[in-house]
């Protein structure tokens, strides 16, 4: 109930008429553009560095995979803006790499970068532990199996545990991808407000609540869709009925 | 050529196993109570897990000498592995599962399925090929885990309980041609079991494990004949 009962609301506020004038809002195109583009964009690096990470805590007994199993969720309890200010630190103009950065003339806050940045620090736990856990379950005789058949190490990873674990690692990156659709607070912080920059579908939808909320709502009902949508997807999915 | 020995020393946490076996192609069945290293044995021999010291020989070819500072990895190898459970990829056809070691090898796309389909079509899986292994009844999992270990030659075949999760009228049947199928082949195998019938109607040397080591070698008749301990007098059927 509690969990439906603002959806309801959302859609129970608004009216065919808002709608239209929302799709239509000059603010609307350049925040969803924007905000698809870079959540693509976080999912490259998301997925082509997480999975190898995630087959590594699967895999490795060390207690140093033990200890990054436990740093990567950092992202999920450490409040996003923290995490904005954290990535100031490192990657603004006082910051860690700020001198280097500077030296080299490049500008990371307050740009597209700092957005994917953001997106993808808060979103790759969510990838990481669910294609770990769906690494896990790969039985370890079909990677033995395929290793006396001829596969090197690579091929044995590419072949047969990415295969095997796909469902898990799709369902990973859909996960990370709504975490990053949704990525606000450490936008806001290193990316800052800036319309046809930084200004994704969340922070588009903060600066139409300060002048029109119908036009919020909108914006709020947009996002939900897709959320609502990528679900349903996943339980259609072909490899679903495959198992 | 179809001498090898092997002596294997592996450590995992408390457990040790240390061996030193040899033999030709007459299969060895290996038996033993659960936890006496079997499996690590066969695993240790794929080169699937470290060990401490190694010398392994298979038909003329060094797979592993520690003391030479030499173990080939698992592909170099030339082992067949037929893991409990079989460990057939899910994802992948019947067709596919039995190509997939000739494919690794970079044989010919054409050849591969000839010979994968010949394979099949040997051991009595003609038809399943475009079958997903979790479609497939017990039996002929079992065979397409095979034909996919023979398809491409393996110097030495390793078997991890290759019958145990069939049912009895299933398992007589896959028994008598897993036999045929041994001694056409003439090459060394390895056989985890825990059935005296195996045994015999492999014409298998039984090498019996307890805690990671050898404790009696032989014939089921001489094991029969003089078990070295209970385990032996259960499994021979003496009382």
């Amino acid at each position: 109930m509690l969990l439906l009962l603002p959806l309801a609301a959302l859609v129970l506020s608004t009216s065919p008429s808002e709608i239209a004038a929302g799709f239509t809002h000059p603010m609307f195109t350049p925040a969803l553009t924007l905000s698809l583009g870079t959540t693509l964009v976080s999912l490259i690096p998301v997925v082509f560095l997480g999975t190898p990470l995630a087959w590594w805590l699967a895999t490795a007994e060390s207690r140093l995979a033990r200890t990054v199993d436990v740093l990567v969720d950092l992202p999920i309890v450490v409040p996003p803006a923290v995490v904005g200010v954290a990535l100031l630190m490192t990657f603004g103009r006082r910051g860690l790499f700020g001198g280097v950065l500077d030296a080299m003339g490049v500008g990371i806050p307050f740009t597209e970068v700092a957005v994917v940045l953001a997106q993808v620090v808060v979103a790759s736990p969510f990838y990481v532990q669910a294609a770990a856990n769906a690494f896990r379950k790969v039985d370890p005789d079909t990677l033995i199996v395929a290793r006396t058949l001829g596969a090197s190490p690579r091929m044995a990873f590419l072949r047969v545990a990415v295969p095997i674990a796909l469902p898990g690692l799709i369902v990973g990156a859909s996960l990370a991808w709504a975490r990053a659709l949704g990525e606000f607070g450490a936008t806001l912080l290193f990316a800052g407000n800036l319309a046809g920059r930084t200004r994704t579908m969340p922070l588009a939808i903060f600066t139409a609540l300060e002048s029109d909320v119908g036009l919020a709502v909108v914006f709020s009902l947009v996002l939900a869709a897709m959320g609502a949508g990528l679900l349903v997807l996943l339980r259609v999915a072909p490899w679903r009925r495959a198992r | 050529m179809t001498a090898w020995s092997a002596m294997v020393r592996a450590r995992r946490g408390d457990f040790v196993l240390d061996v030193a076996l040899e033999g030709d192609a007459r299969t060895v069945a290996v038996v033993g109570p659960n936890g006496s290293g079997k499996t690590t044995l066969l695993r240790a021999l794929a080169g699937a897990v470290g060990v401490e010291a190694a010398k392994i020989v298979v038909g003329g070819l060094t797979l592993a000498d520690s003391a030479a500072g030499l173990s080939l990895p698992m592909e170099q190898r030339g082992v067949g592995y037929v893991p409990q459970g079989y460990g057939l990829f899910p994802h992948l056809s019947v067709l596919e599962n039995v190509a997939f070691g000739l494919a690794a090898r970079q044989t010919a796309e054409a050849e591969r399925a000839a010979r994968a389909r010949a394979m099949l079509d040997e051991l009595g899986c003609a038809g399943l090929e475009a079958r997903r292994p979790g479609s497939l009844s017990g039996g002929e999992q079992q065979r397409v885990a095979l034909a996919r270990a023979l398809v491409v030659e393996p110097r030495l075949l390793l078997m991890d309980e290759p019958l145990a999760a069939l049912d009895a009228a299933v398992r007589r049947e896959v028994r008598a041609s897993l036999a045929a199928r041994l001694a056409a082949r003439g090459r060394p195998t390895l056989i985890v079991t825990h059935d005296a019938r195996d045994v015999r109607a492999l014409d298998a040397r039984v090498v019996v494990l307890d805690r990671g080591r050898v404790v009696q070698e032989g014939s089921l008749d001489e094991l029969e004949a003089e078990p070295a301990n209970a385990f032996v007098a259960e499994f021979v059927g003496v009382e």
